[in-house]
């Protein structure tokens, strides 16, 4: 496994500068997630039109595949359906735990395949899947603050 | 025969390629590179002879002790006893009976925090522990002061993180009952005079315990001469097994203190009307002990002292050293913590590099750090870190390892771009 394998540029990129990263004022529903033995934190924001996910954001700090893949979750769903965002997490989630990695959900994934490589360091897993379990959080109203450790 | 050494890396009577022999974990590759062990301040590496001692222990010696009248039980019981003794001497413990088996650092602290802790304590009293505490040295402190209505008070560190001992003079009052100090800082490698820190508070009368896990494998250990009233280390930081430790209490003070857990060994006497307790310390040493562990741990105090302070401290001197003039060559690299007395223990961070992916990408060329907050997040909040990465020193540790962390820290670099 070549370190770059796990930091694909596109992580590096959205790590240096991350996207959506700000406050949603009149979010319809805010997560928090936070994972105490790494010290990464993050606050997801996402605001609904229906059930279209009309705007999402977020706002935290940690290691660089954390950070990363808040960014380009918030990318990914931006103006997707919750059930399409769903899937999306249930996709993501099983390709960094290597449940059922394919190669035709990677391709579904897009940018999201980024991470295929966090499979390979178990102890990295919970960073890459803080933003997902966040926004399904959210978007089950759960109150209690999330945590992948 | 002796080969020669480096003038760098060995005090010159002593071969650290033989000494290296001793621990078998550190011939090992770990990713196809060699192991490079620079987390002995989380636990250090175990030599042959604390290994075999473990497995002589279970295959020629174990029986449960102080109970059996036969040959194998007082052969196990002998054994644990001895160990105590030199754990005592260790210690420089006037008395044997002031030397309690525990598990490690934590639960002696919990043991003083609990028996000693609830018996003094009134509401309204004050515990004094300072900023660069482990998590061990301050929540069971936390949990007594708030079951008993009393006040935890910090002493506060500087930017170097040393103890200003002026303000940690100030809070020392009428209300001080106990005052629990880190000996040697796990994140910042501070090692604290705390002969004097203890002198202050026996001023105040206050009871005063010091957290030793950091500073036993360091340096010799003199309780009398310290003064303190508490003393822990643990076995598995120190060259020994996990899961022991031992906390050293003044005997005055641990025949007043009530037991910490009920059960077997801990007794005199059992009616289900009243049960009277066995002196220390077998009343702290409830149930069955970790034998092998006791044993394990003597033999790695045999093993220090053969292999002599002298050694070990000159070989951590050229380590420490050589990391604080390497180090830094990586740009972008900061040093946190620059005590004037310090151990072979070196916090960074890295401008871009969140501290877990430094310990990713050193992981692939062997190299083994710590990263994280270290159980010391009131100490990461203060340097406004989330998290550093740590390089810990042992006397087995050479100065081509220094070099192979700086290199790997180059790569990771190159990886982010920086």
């Amino acid at each position: 496994m070549e370190m770059r394998d796990l930091y694909q540029q596109v992580i590096l990129d959205h790590n240096r500068s991350p996207r959506n990263f700000r406050e949603i004022e009149d979010a319809d529903h805010v997560a928090h997630g936070d994972n105490p033995l790494c010290g990464d934190k993050i606050r997801v924001y996402v605001k609904l039109n229906g059930d279209m996910i009309e705007d999402i954001s977020f706002h935290g700090s940690g290691c660089a595949i954390s950070q990363s893949s808040a960014s380009l979750m918030t990318a990914a769903v931006m103006g997707k359906s919750i059930a399409e965002a769903e899937e999306m997490f249930h996709k993501f989630h099983a390709m960094v735990t290597a449940e059922s990695d394919q190669p035709a959900s990677r391709k579904e994934l897009g940018k999201l395949a980024a991470f295929a490589g966090v499979r390979e360091f178990p102890a990295r897993v919970k960073c890459a899947n803080l933003a997902w379990h966040t926004l399904h959080a959210a978007l089950k109203e759960q109150a209690e603050p999330v945590s992948t450790e | 025969m002796q080969t020669e050494t480096e003038p760098d890396s060995a005090t010159g009577t002593i071969d650290i390629e033989r000494v290296r022999q001793d621990f078998p974990v550190l011939g090992q590759e770990v990713r196809g590179k060699p192991l490079t062990y620079l987390d002995n301040a989380a636990t250090s590496q175990k030599p042959i002879q604390v290994i075999e001692a473990l497995s002589r222990y279970y295959g020629y010696q174990n029986a449960n002790i102080h109970r059996g009248v036969y040959f194998l039980s007082e052969q196990a019981t002998a054994a644990y006893e001895a160990a105590r003794v030199k754990a005592q001497r260790f210690l420089n413990a006037a008395n044997p009976a002031e030397v309690v088996f525990v598990r490690g650092t934590t639960e002696a602290v919990n043991l003083v925090a609990s028996s000693y802790g609830r018996l003094l304590l009134q509401p309204g009293d004050e515990v004094v522990i300072s900023a660069m505490e482990h998590h061990s040295n301050i929540v069971p402190w936390q949990m007594l002061c708030e079951s008993v209505g009393a006040n935890l008070r910090v002493a506060p560190i500087d930017t170097s993180g040393t103890l200003i001992v002026p303000e940690y003079e100030k809070l020392l009052g009428p209300r001080t009952r106990i005052v629990a100090l880190v000996h040697v800082s796990n994140s910042l490698g501070t090692i604290n005079d705390v002969k004097h820190l203890v002198g202050l508070a026996k001023d105040k009368s206050a009871v005063v315990l010091i957290d030793g896990a950091q500073a036993a494998p360091h340096m010799p250990i003199d309780v009398q001469d310290i003064g303190c009233d508490f003393y822990t280390a643990s076995g598995h930081k120190m060259y020994g097994p996990t899961g022991i430790g031992v906390l050293y209490g003044r005997l005055e003070l641990l025949e007043a203190m009530p037991p910490y857990q009920g059960g077997g060994e801990m007794i005199r006497s059992v009616t289900f009307e009243k049960t009277t307790y066995a002196p220390p310390p077998a009343k702290f040493e409830a149930g069955t002990p970790h034998i092998a562990g006791a044993i394990g741990m003597g033999v790695a105090i045999d093993y220090l002292e053969q292999l002599g302070w002298d050694f070990v401290h000159e070989q951590e001197r050229v380590l420490l050293e050589y990391a604080l003039e390497r180090l830094p060559t990586v740009p972008g690299l900061k040093i946190i913590g620059s005590a004037d007395s310090r151990a072979s223990v070196v916090s960074f961070t890295v401008d871009g590099i969140h501290a877990h992916d430094i310990g990713t990408i050193v992981d692939q060329e062997g190299v083994a750090i710590r990263t994280g907050h270290h159980c010391t997040q009131p100490v990461m909040d203060f340097f406004g870190v989330p998290a550093t990465a740590r390089a810990s020193f042992a006397f087995y540790n050479t100065v081509e390892e220094v070099d192979a962390l700086t290199d790997a820290l180059m790569e990771a670099r190159e990886v982010f771009g920086a």
